[in-house]
């Protein structure tokens, strides 16, 4: 047998090997999850549930529930302020991660050059190279709150540049963009003729301020394909279930590849999913301001132990700088895990300019992230 | 942050205030002042511990009784409510719409105890018309919390 290779290309994942540890050791503390610590909310799972009672165990349309698509369409109105058409300009996937899949696949040409910014979720680059495209790394940096700038944008892009990936809020730097900011790249986007694929799983968990969708700037949906899901916000990563927006063009591109090889998403996550954006909104606000409380509550104690880290205004993680223990990103992550008994994740998991960091998740109890943090103290203090 | 300073007390009184202070982007004298402030008023009662007195081998006795009573001309139900509260085995007790007035909850060391309880003090006050007695078989959650085994942490350690 002899692998295709643009599969032997991209690397095994670098988290892989920390996973392997944790799995042997007792007493762990884990900030190195990248889910939310709350079980989905009951009314959900009993929805579900009843769904499945009720006999609901069959296929649904490619496009999925029209029903689920119809409130979609309204929770993006109601929150992000852009209308998509339930009919032909949505398709539920099985996860973001399917309609990552999906858009990149739709997209990229053999050759095709895709600017990924970094650090950045450890899926986009990989899926480009299954596609054969070619990846422009953007670099971000804490001085610019990890921000894509127009400088930077401008620098990466070639006649051959088709699309700018964008994830914000940020995994793994909880950084958001601010309309103004978010404008400076639209224009460069028109300038350019560039199509973005903007993965806004986090929008939810935005604190001090609102989300602001890429899609629903001027004249920017027709050059989106805008990403979201359950996971996140509604605690339901388990269930697999997202959703892809864009123009009927290329919903209709990507439903093709869906229906030839997920042909559609469960419809138990999907008839959960209706249930989710009729009544969830009381849980996810209750989420939201413990998750607030914890982002609060971790930055300021990473702070004062001398683990300097730019303020994350959405998502749930910290996104701490370790210079000052002089340890490269895997030796601080793989010593704190075998000294003190943390889980983190080493910046250079998500992309080269993420070393010098480590990821913390706060999807964790207030007590456990206490504990967690009297140990990295502990650790700091005998390598500072 | 009122409501939220609040909310954390309910899921945890014994939260430091140094902790409250950085979970809510305050000072801690903040929190001070503001914890203070709602003890003078009444508005935080007391801090209390949920006890799963079963699993300790002490078990006690529960009784929800339905009462129904006369009410008095100028003071409604609130002199005969304000009697049977006085009692240290009301655990709880409401003022409730439908088949009867007052919903009672006794708590007892013994089905004996509660029984006589409701024989020797409850039933025999004028205004009480009749009872009817109830006593818990088994208690599945109480004060918002579940009272069976936690649900264990089913994550991965490390995901992207």
């Amino acid at each position: 047998m002899r692998l295709a290779s643009r599969v032997k290309k991209v690397p095994p994942s670098g988290i892989r090997k920390f996973f392997d540890i944790v799995e042997q050791m007792e007493d762990v503390i884990s900030l190195g999850v990248g889910e939310p610590d709350f079980v989905t909310p009951w009314h959900i799972r009993e929805a579900c549930i009843y769904a499945i009672e009720q006999g609901y165990t069959m296929y649904t349309s490619n496009y999925g529930l029209l029903e689920l698509r119809e409130e979609i369409s309204e929770y993006i109105k109601r929150n992000f302020k852009v209308e998509y058409n339930p009919e032909n300009e949505i398709l539920v996937t099985v996860g973001v991660s399917e309609g990552l899949d999906l858009g990149i696949r739709a997209l990229v040409d053999i050759g095709d050059e895709v600017i990924i910014h970094e650090p950045s979720y450890v899926a986009y680059k990989p899926c480009v190279i299954f596609s054969e495209g070619k990846v422009m790394t953007l670099e971000t940096k804490p001085e610019e709150e990890f921000r894509i700038t127009p400088e930077e944008l401008e620098k990466k892009i070639t006649p051959k540049t088709k699309i700018l990936i964008m994830n914000y809020p940020n995994n793994p730097t909880g950084a958001t963009m601010e309309k103004k900011h978010l404008e400076e790249i639209a224009d460069i986007v028109v300038e350019h003729d560039l199509f973005v694929i903007s993965d806004e799983i986090y929008a939810k968990l935005t604190y001090n301020g609102k989300h602001v969708s890429f899609a629903s700037l001027n004249g920017m949906k027709e050059r989106t394909l805008l990403l979201n899901g359950f996971s996140k916000a509604f605690a339901m990563t388990g269930f697999r279930i997202g959703y892809a927006c864009a123009n009927k063009e290329l919903i209709e591109a990507m439903m093709k590849i869906h229906q030839y090889s997920m042909l559609c998403a469960s419809i138990a996550s999907q008839k959960a999913a209706i249930e989710a954006l009729k009544h969830g909104e009381k849980e996810v606000k209750s989420m939201v301001e413990q998750y607030n409380q914890r982002r609060r509550f971790i930055v300021k104690r990473l702070n004062e132990i001398g683990l300097e880290c730019f303020e994350p205004k959405g998502a749930f993680y910290a996104f701490p700088s370790i210079k000052i223990t002089k340890l490269s990103s895997e030796e601080f992550s793989e010593r704190l895990l075998k000294e003190e008994k943390v889980a983190v994740v080493p910046g250079n998991a998500f992309g080269k300019c993420g070393e010098g960091f480590i990821r913390c998740s706060y999807a964790n109890s207030i007590e456990n992230i206490d504990e967690a943090l009297q140990r990295i103290e502990r650790f700091v203090n005998k390598n500072g | 942050m009122e409501e939220e300073l609040l909310k954390i007390l309910e899921r945890d009184a014994r939260i430091s205030k140094s902790k409250i202070a950085e979970m809510l982007g305050v000072t801690e004298e903040e929190v001070k002042k503001k914890i203070k402030e709602f003890e003078e008023k009444g508005i935080i009662r007391k801090y209390k511990t949920v006890i799963n007195w079963e699993k300790f081998g002490k078990e006690k006795v529960y009784a929800l009784i339905d009462v129904k009573v006369t009410p008095q001309r100028d003071k409604g139900y609130d002199s005969v409510a304000e009697r049977i509260m006085r009692f240290p085995e009301v655990k709880n007790l409401y003022l409730v719409s439908g088949l009867y007035d007052l919903s009672v909850l006794v708590q007892g060391d013994s089905m004996k105890e509660v029984a006589s309880f409701v024989a020797e003090k409850l039933a025999p006050l004028e205004q009480v018309q009749s009872t009817t007695t109830h006593f818990l078989l088994k208690i599945y959650k109480e004060e918002g919390d579940i009272l069976v085994e936690k649900e264990k942490n089913k994550r991965l350690a490390i995901t992207p």
